[in-house]
């Protein structure tokens, strides 16, 4: 007690002064006036200056309002605040500096491809229509990324959710941990080697043409991995005592695990494997080497050059003129639609069925 | 659970099938057939993956023996003719540089944005704002590379002629004229494109840390920054560490966002701001169209090279992971 009493600060007459606990802060209105005043001086100095870019402008406002803010900050309230100060200025204009790409994609995406994209654009085909010409459509781009991406689902689903079972419900011992290793291992590939794997067994061994089955085989392994994880989660989610409780009744375990443990977990498992669909329908480098591309409609995956929506983007982008850089947008408008429905779907379905709390 | 692992380790001999129903250690049919399945199917993905490892290899091995120059420091990519010369050195150099300009853009801010998400933005905003952000790392690498090759090259000859004028001297920020279809460039856009699953990764983290170690840290009078300094930030690292690997994986792989906005050239450029260079899966993608055979076992081999660098990078990720997880683990 007595060396706190004795740090009081002391008058010369001995008698203690009253301690504030408060320290000193700026006004709650500091920061939008000094934002005010920011921009008014940036654009006050560009104009003076003759800069004639608005993004120079804007570069001095923010440069005077953090500097401003740390300098008022560390003069009234500490250094130790003035750094927080600018710790928060700098992390909002982290999120703004990201906000603006992101923003600014969506936006020309929108906007360009909005253009030409009709109900004819989305019915027709190429054809034998020159590049540089307006009109055509992505009909045949459609049909191929739906029977590409249909095929590889049926072949990676099925063993991607056998893959997880097994990992979950079974899985003991060094080939589990081997697995589980090597799916993490796919996660990472990129899918343009997945591609070159394909390429180098069906069409450069095999011997096969290029098709769209080729280019499913090469999603299917993007695919696996992903739905190993997702589901794999999921299944671990499932309460033991729901399995516990069925083998204890005497049912197989096989039909536990189809009965009990599937249904519970569905709704998390459709969530899975819809968000990498969404994944592997934006892929377009296996596909690219894989299954070429065509202007024309060919509704056979097994044989012959099909097109795909990524893939029709990219070679509309290559042709170069303004009419295929419009068919471009408005593909890419389309594909973006698709993966965020998908997206959004599958989260909605992982809302609803997600087990709810509170209520064993 | 532990019937079941009995059953898959040691099924019982046949002669005891007139008991099994007493013993309780029946292998029904339907068992063994689900298992058989659910255990082939991982067999199936090992055998996948052997199959891209001994695939890969051996088409390298056929091109790799075809090349009449150094594969690794060729600075030419020719694989047609009688006499095929390509190297590797110039996708190499070009590959690390543009992922190393990404990730030295795309952290600090994906962990700004981050730490904005978890503790900065209003409680009400933060759970939208990771949504959206999880959102847009589901947009196809085709459509950023559109808009970086539209919108973004564009755009950049400004800046980087303000680059020239005062950084110019270093050589590595010298610009000449013309698109901005350089290594630089494919950097921002590549930077862009990880931003979303850095950030997801570092915030799901951010929000792990306790409670306990950011009350500590507010009861002793620290403020906001001095709380994710001290207690934030240090729980977090390892969690950044790995996000930005996986970054860096995706970074390595990306094919289409480069072969769109990058006018490639087999020369190793010092400026990063003048067109040229290339990468391992844009050279794939550019180069596939001409190839014959031969040159697309080139292609292959050089695709070799990309998978063994994206699976270090990847495997370090997941050993950082591994470990946290221990920790964690441990601590809760």
């Amino acid at each position: 007690m007595s060396t706190v009493t004795d740090r009081r600060p002391v008058a010369d007459g001995g008698t203690p002064l009253p301690v504030s606990l408060k320290q000193a802060r700026l006004p709650r209105w500091t920061p939008p006036v000094l934002a005010l005043v920011a921009a008014g001086a940036g654009c006050g100095i560009g104009l003076g200056a003759g800069l004639d870019s608005t993004v120079q402008w804007g570069l001095i406002a923010v440069l005077i309002f953090i500097l401003g803010t740390f300098a008022l900050a560390a003069g009234v309230e500490g250094t130790r605040q003035a750094k927080d100060r600018l710790a928060t200025s700098l992390v909002w204009i982290a999120f703004l500096l990201a906000v603006v790409p992101l923003a600014s994609l969506l936006w020309e995406t929108v906007a360009r491809g909005s253009k030409v994209l009709d109900g004819y654009f989305l019915s027709h085909s190429m054809g034998t229509l020159p590049d540089a010409m307006p009109g055509g459509g992505i009909y045949h781009a459609i049909i191929g990324t739906l029977e590409q991406v249909g095929l590889a689902t049926l072949i990676a689903a099925p063993l991607g959710l056998l893959t997880a079972i097994y990992l979950v419900e079974y899985g003991r011992g060094r080939l589990a941990k081997v697995v589980t290793f090597f799916v993490d291992v796919m996660t990472g590939i990129p899918s343009i080697v997945a591609g070159l794997f394909v390429l180098s067994v069906w069409i450069l061994i095999l011997g096969f043409g290029p098709s769209g089955f080729a280019g499913s085989m090469a999603l299917a392994i993007l695919m696996m991995p992903v739905v190993v994880r997702s589901t794999e989660e999921m299944l671990k989610l499932v309460p033991n005592e729901l399995r516990e409780a069925s083998l204890a009744l005497g049912v197989p375990k096989w039909r536990t695990i189809l009965k009990v443990v599937l249904p519970t977990s569905i709704g998390g498992i459709t969530t899975g494997v819809m968000l990498s669909i969404a994944r592997i329908t934006g892929e377009t480098a296996p596909v690219l080497l894989l299954v070429w591309g065509a202007k024309t409609i060919n509704n056979n995956p097994f044989e012959d050059a099909q097109q795909s929506l990524p893939l029709y983007v990219f070679q509309q982008w290559q042709q170069g003129s303004e009419a295929s850089y419009d068919r471009a947008w408005a593909a890419a408008l389309v594909l973006i639609a698709f993966v965020m429905i998908l997206n959004l779907v599958a989260r909605g379905i992982a809302r609803w069925k997600a087990p709810r709390g509170g209520r064993s | 659970m532990n019937t079941a692992s009995s059953i898959t380790d040691t099924p019982p001999p046949p002669r005891n099938d007139e008991h099994s129903a007493v013993s309780g250690k029946a292998v029904r049919p339907g068992d063994r057939i689900f298992l058989g399945l659910s255990r082939g199917s991982g067999i199936a993905l090992l055998v996948i993956m052997a199959a891209i490892a001994v695939f890969l290899t051996y088409r390298s091995v056929l091109a790799i023996s075809g090349d009449k120059a150094n594969f690794l420091t060729t600075l030419d990519w020719n694989a047609t003719g009688l006499d095929p010369k390509f190297g590797i050195a110039v996708l190499a150099f070009g590959t690390v540089v543009s992922s190393v300009i990404a990730m030295v853009i795309a952290v600090p801010v994906a962990v700004g944005i981050a730490l904005f998400i978890s503790h900065y933005a209003p409680r009400k905003l933060s759970s939208p704002l990771g949504y959206i952000i999880d959102l847009l790392a589901a947009v196809p690498s085709i459509i950023y590379g559109l808009w970086g090759a539209l919108f973004l090259v564009p755009h950049l000859s400004g800046f980087y002629s303000w680059l020239n004028d005062y950084l110019g001297w270093t050589g590595i920020f010298s610009y000449s004229q013309g698109a901005a279809r350089s290594l630089f460039t494919v950097g921002i856009l590549l930077a862009i494109m990880i931003l979303p699953i850095v950030t997801s990764v570092s915030r799901e983290v951010f929000l792990q840390v306790p409670k306990m170690h950011e009350e500590a840290a507010l009861a002793l009078g620290a403020t906001r920054w001095e709380v994710i300094w001290m207690s934030v930030l240090p729980f977090g690292r390892s969690g950044v560490i790995s996000a930005s690997m996986l970054g860096l994986g995706r970074a390595l792989g990306e094919t289409m966002a480069v072969a769109t906005v990058l006018s490639p050239s087999f020369l190793i450029n010092t400026s990063l701001l003048d067109p040229g260079g290339g990468t391992f899966a844009q050279n794939i993608a550019s180069k596939f169209s001409e190839a014959d055979e031969f040159g697309q076992d080139a292609l292959i081999a050089s695709g070799l090279v990309l998978f063994v660098i994206t699976l270090l990078v990847n495997g370090a990720a997941r050993l950082i992971i591994a470990r946290r997880k221990e920790y964690s683990g441990a601590a809760a």
